[in-house]
């Protein structure tokens, strides 16, 4: 009962420091925004073909850019956040109280699924409220559960390239470097079945990392043309992977003491 | 509390077999130069870092273990640990004091460290004394038992120090029990029932400021200019009790008895008719004799053109 009211003392705080960092928020929840407006603008509404079969502008960008900024909410955000606390003195600050050191870490994970829930819930809202974009009542324990799935295994990750990364630059450049190439071949800004085959070997390293499989989820669990329950077994596998690889990177990998000396 | 504790990084041994023993209500200052291992001990004593050898027992627990309980009766005030930047004064004072079972509310905190106007400004915005200060007001949050001060006045200003040491005062009025570091000996002076000096990893002096001054100035020094080095000096000096040292005409003796070779010098001088420029005896200060003694453990040579001669007894350090 105590730990878990700790638990809420720490989400809050973190909340808090979000908020309070308007550059991180805007990149976050903003700008995922900009760019559905953007591209639906840009390529009208219209159905096109995808990989996955016909699809219009909106329903091809919403769960794909919604994926992608609970994505940056998690891994992005944790892994910066992380190690510019750890640099600053912050992590072993808290070793140094009786604040469990798992339920500060749960509080920094905690406080970032819950942004990329509050981003996620935005970017369907807009899909669906603006655009007529397709949500199905028997379909949204599905969307629930590749949520609550991808975005773990994106907070684990953010956990894990904190403690891989030295500097606050290392984690910046780390972190970005990573998600944004990865949203080019994950069918998240551009579907990889438009304008002929994309060559082979960027489909394989779309398939190698987690964000196709949680698009791929997350847009199955809003199309149109699937069955419920919509439940992507397969995907939600390859994340599944991915957060246990990642965990076990945190755990061997992560230190609560500063790099500098 | 602690007993022949050893830390070596790599070869370098940082604490090379302190022992040390605190009672419940005292405040004990580490003083040392930079580099002698305070921060090492204190460190291993929060439970930030693992000893190499030796045996450590704070408030009944061994911090290499760190149980939760333990960390709930201390209070660490670190040397350079971050606050969160974003929050304001009363926001991280209220989430750190969330851990503690018996936490003081944060109000009373905010007062203790003179922080009243500043409690809603955020931590980005404070001056380093007054993040300095909220250093001071998460350590004391926990209403912690063992206080520990790793040079806590640090960056303050003269005023902003007194006023670091005033409520330093306050806190062991309330019983509880400090152990700081500092390089300051003033400061160790001010607020120390009891200093330990350290050097090199090891123990060189240890008392009361008083005793220590009292040691310190059991050793006078005696100074004066040669007119002439032509003179032999070099017999006379060599009768005298205390130690000698000089560099060209300027000599200097540290005696531990000042009358017999004062009387001896000026008595010598006086057969020759010699005037003894610049002639003084001076008890040192605290502060010389702490430097004498960590230049000791450094084995620091006289300086190019500097001479020694041993009269006698020549133990000038303190015991």
């Amino acid at each position: 009962m105590r730990t878990l009211r700790l638990l809420v003392v720490q989400i809050r705080s973190q909340n808090r420091i979000f908020w309070r960092v308007p550059i991180g928020a805007f990149f976050t929840l903003v700008f995922p925004v900009i760019l559905l407006v953007l591209f639906v603008a840009l390529f009208g509404n219209e159905d096109f073909n995808t990989s996955y079969g016909g699809s219009s502008t909106s329903q091809f960008y919403t769960p794909g850019l919604a994926v992608f900024s609970a994505a940056s909410a998690t891994y992005t955000n944790i892994g910066i956040n992380l190690t510019s606390r750890r640099e600053l003195g912050i992590l072993k600050r808290i070793r140094g109280t009786p604040l469990p050191p798992w339920v500060y870490l749960a509080g920094v994970v905690g406080s970032a699924v819950w942004i990329a829930l509050v981003s996620t819930v935005v970017m369907v809202s807009l899909g669906a409220l603006a655009y007529g974009v397709n949500i199905e009542a028997t379909k949204l324990p599905a969307m629930v559960v590749t949520f609550a799935v991808g975005s773990a295994t994106f907070a684990v990750a953010g956990v894990a390239i904190s403690a891989v990364a030295r500097t606050m630059a290392a984690a910046q450049s780390l972190t970005n470097a990573t998600l944004i190439p990865l949203g080019f071949v994950s069918n998240v800004f551009v579907s990889l079945g438009v304008g002929g085959d994309p060559p082979r070997w960027l489909e394989v390293i779309g398939d190698i990392f987690p964000l196709k499989h949680f698009a791929a989820a997350f847009g199955e669990a809003m199309s149109p043309f699937s069955d419920a329950p919509a439940f992507e077994w397969g995907h939600l596998a390859v994340m599944g992977g991915w957060l246990v690889a990642a965990g076990l990177v945190a755990v061997r990998m992560f230190r609560w003491e500063p790099n500098r000396s | 509390m602690v007993d022949g504790l050893v830390k070596h990084y790599g070869s370098v041994r940082a604490v090379d077999g302190v022992s040390l023993r605190v009672a419940e209500g005292e405040i004990v200052a580490l003083l040392g130069p930079n580099g002698a291992g305070k921060s090492t001990i204190v460190e291993i004593l929060e439970g930030h870092r693992h000893r190499t050898t030796g045996s450590v027992q704070v408030l009944g627990a061994d911090p290499g273990s760190a149980p939760s309980w333990y960390r709930d009766r201390i209070g660490i005030v670190l040397q350079s640990s971050g606050i969160d930047p974003e929050l304001t004064v009363r926001e991280v004072i209220d989430t750190y004091g969330a851990a503690y079972e018996r936490s003081r509310p944060t109000d009373e905190v905010i007062e203790m460290v003179e922080l009243a106007e500043k409690a809603d400004v955020r931590v980005t915005s404070l001056s380093g004394g007054q993040q300095r200060r909220v250093d001071l007001a998460l350590g004391l949050v926990g209403d912690p038992e063992l206080i520990f001060l790793d040079e806590p006045t640090t960056g303050f200003d003269p005023a902003a120090r007194r006023r670091g040491w005033s409520l330093i005062e306050n806190l062991t009025a309330l019983g509880r029990t400090v152990l700081l570091t500092t390089h300051y000996l003033d400061e160790a002076e001010h607020l120390a029932d009891r200093v330990v000096v350290l050097a090199q990893g090891r123990i060189v002096a240890e008392g009361t400021p008083a005793r220590l001054r009292a040691d310190a100035s059991a050793s006078t020094v005696i100074r004066f200019v040669l007119p002439d080095l032509a003179d032999p000096v070099a017999s006379m000096l060599g009768q005298l009790i205390g130690q000698v040292a000089g560099r060209g005409r300027h000599v200097e003796i540290t005696t531990d008895a000042p009358t017999a070779d004062l009387a001896h010098v000026t008595g010598w001088a006086l057969e020759r008719g010699i005037e003894l420029a610049e002639l003084a005896v001076v008890s040192p200060t605290l502060e010389e004799a702490y430097l004498d003694l960590v230049n000791e453990q450094h084995g620091d040579d006289e300086g190019p053109g500097g001479w020694t001669g041993d009269g006698g007894r020549a133990e000038a350090g303190l015991r």
